[in-house]
């Protein structure tokens, strides 16, 4: 009983704290966008505009729903959920601290501490292109299917880079466990002061990984499936009010699941160098923990912001180049050195 | 819990199993196959079969099933009730047949003990079972994993057999 209780209450903080991630990660966004180009940006709704995201959301609450009359409806209400339910799951195994006592109880700072980890990463950013393909089919409009066309195939060819970049992490851990990875990582190895976090001993893994990360998330330079020149809004053209509200949703929760990843595998999640001693349990050093861990997700969280606003978007045929031709053969490459230099060290 | 757990898979497992074979509409078929497959996955769970939950997931559900949906929904356009009904010359004897051999099925297994949770046989594989996985593979299993490797490798040489042969016919 107390286990469930335990559980739910950290459901509801990750929950809660991606939702409301989510909600100031748009006006992140359109502030940082603003900046880069040299304006303002939102700053009329409370103070330095951050009470935009309740206006925004009351906003797409009140709209009109509008179900276009030649749509497929079953499946086109669908989506929108299809598509926000695995972007959602995908946190519920990132270790977001180390343990803190509170009242008398250990808790573990993370939702659910499975053993086939990464593979579940894996399995729900899978999922998540089903979203993407009912809405685009569902909506019966030629946009919206080509759309969906380019998405499904560009989060296929960048699922196979996504997992492959990983196993140089895993042979390197042992392990599939996020727990387990994190724990190697919180130590140094390296002239004694380096921290053993995996994107010095794999930097090739970290950057296949976040270029498939920036794919599977439809974030430019490869948000082909939306690109607004060419589709109008893509798979979801024809969404309006909260519907439209929830495909958005989903990309924003999907950067912060992709954030957190690249922080826990590759910038040793919780762990905080020099500072904190790892083994240190007292409610401050967890506490702390956490925002060290808030600090690498929000950094990757604006790298994501960053490029968006810097680089174009790619064509079509190089989106496909860039993930079978370069990808994919650098994936098969690390996992081959990486074996060669752990059976050659051993 | 567990047992709930079990008939609650198992039913939406048959459930969207007999729907695939139902549904008029080729998507709504594909889904349910999807639908079939996350409850094969869930039994798996149950089966403290985690690895192969995962994978049943990643490669039916995320990969096969996705190309599978498309190639569907791009033949299906236009036209949603496209699928005629089914006709053949043998269409009542391969009911007849196929239900006899499910009634069989059901029999063989009703007339054995069920047991709801057989003790597992090798505790080490039910505490991680990706490294034990992993050494079966590549000691007891080791033939039929090479021969399955060797015929993935065929059929992905004769895609590109076949991809090359029409270009050069233009």
């Amino acid at each position: 009983m107390e286990y469930a209780i335990e559980s739910l209450i950290k459901v509801a903080v990750v929950f809660g704290g991606i939702m409301g991630g989510v909600a100031y990660l748009v006006l992140a966004e359109r502030k940082i966008s603003a900046y880069i180009q040299n304006r303002l940006g939102p700053n009329r709704v409370g103070p330095w505009g951050l009470l935009q995201p309740l206006a925004d959301g009351l906003k797409f609450l009140m709209k009109e729903d509008i179900i276009p009359t030649h749509v497929n409806k079953v499946i086109y209400l669908a989506a929108p959920a299809a598509i926000l339910v695995p972007a959602l799951m995908g946190f519920a195994i990132v270790p977001f601290g180390d343990t803190i006592t509170l009242f008398g109880y250990q808790i573990q700072l993370q939702v659910a501490d499975l053993n086939i980890g990464i593979l579940y990463i894996l399995a729900t950013a899978s999922l998540g292109v089903y979203g993407v393909v009912l809405g685009g089919w569902a909506s019966n409009s030629k946009y919206a299917l080509l759309g969906a066309l380019r998405a499904s195939s560009q989060m296929i060819s960048y699922e196979l880079a996504l997992g492959l970049s990983l196993i140089g992490v895993l042979m390197m851990a042992g392990s599939l466990r996020l727990n387990d990875i994190v724990t190697m990582q919180a130590s140094y190895s390296m002239f004694g002061f380096l921290p053993r976090w995996n994107v010095f001993t794999q930097p090739l893994a970290f950057l296949l990984f976040t270029v498939s990360a920036f794919a599977e998330s439809n974030r430019l330079p490869f948000d082909l499936p939306e690109s607004e020149q060419e589709l109008v809004a893509g798979y979801h053209s024809e969404y309006s009010s909260m519907k439209f509200a929830m495909f958005f949703m989903a990309e924003y929760a999907h950067m912060i699941t992709a954030s957190a990843v690249i922080a826990t595998l590759f910038f040793g999640g919780w762990h905080m160098p020099w500072l904190i001693d790892p083994a240190d349990a007292s409610l401050g050093a967890s506490l702390l923990k956490v925002l060290a861990f808030m600090i690498k997700t929000g950094a990757f969280l604006f790298l994501f912001l960053w490029v968006r606003w810097t680089l174009p978007r790619f064509r079509y045929d190089q989106v496909m180049w860039l993930g079978w031709k370069v990808l994919l053969p650098l994936a098969l490459l690390n996992v081959f050195v990486t074996g060669l230099v752990l059976t050659l060290a051993r | 819990m567990e047992p709930l757990f079990f008939f609650l898979f198992a039913a939406i497992a048959v459930t969207s199993a007999l729907l695939l074979v139902l549904f008029r509409n080729p998507v709504y078929s594909a889904l349910s196959l999807v639908a079939s497959f996350f409850a094969l996955a869930g039994l798996f769970v149950l089966l403290q079969a985690y690895f192969l939950a995962a994978v049943q997931i990643i490669v039916y559900a995320g990969a096969i099933m996705v190309l599978f949906l498309f190639v569907v929904m791009l033949l299906n356009l236009g036209h949603p009730e496209a699928l005629e009904v089914a006709t053949g010359k043998y269409r009542r004897v391969a009911v007849v047949l196929l239900g006899a051999i499910l009634v069989a099925q059901v029999g063989i297994m009703a007339s054995r003990n069920l047991d709801f949770a057989p003790a597992p046989e090798n505790p080490e594989m039910v505490m991680d079972n990706i490294p034990y996985i992993g050494k079966l593979l590549y000691t007891d299993f080791l033939l039929p994993f090479e021969v399955a490797s060797m015929i993935l490798l065929v059929a992905l040489i004769g895609v590109m057999v076949l991809v090359k042969r029409e270009k050069k016919s233009e």
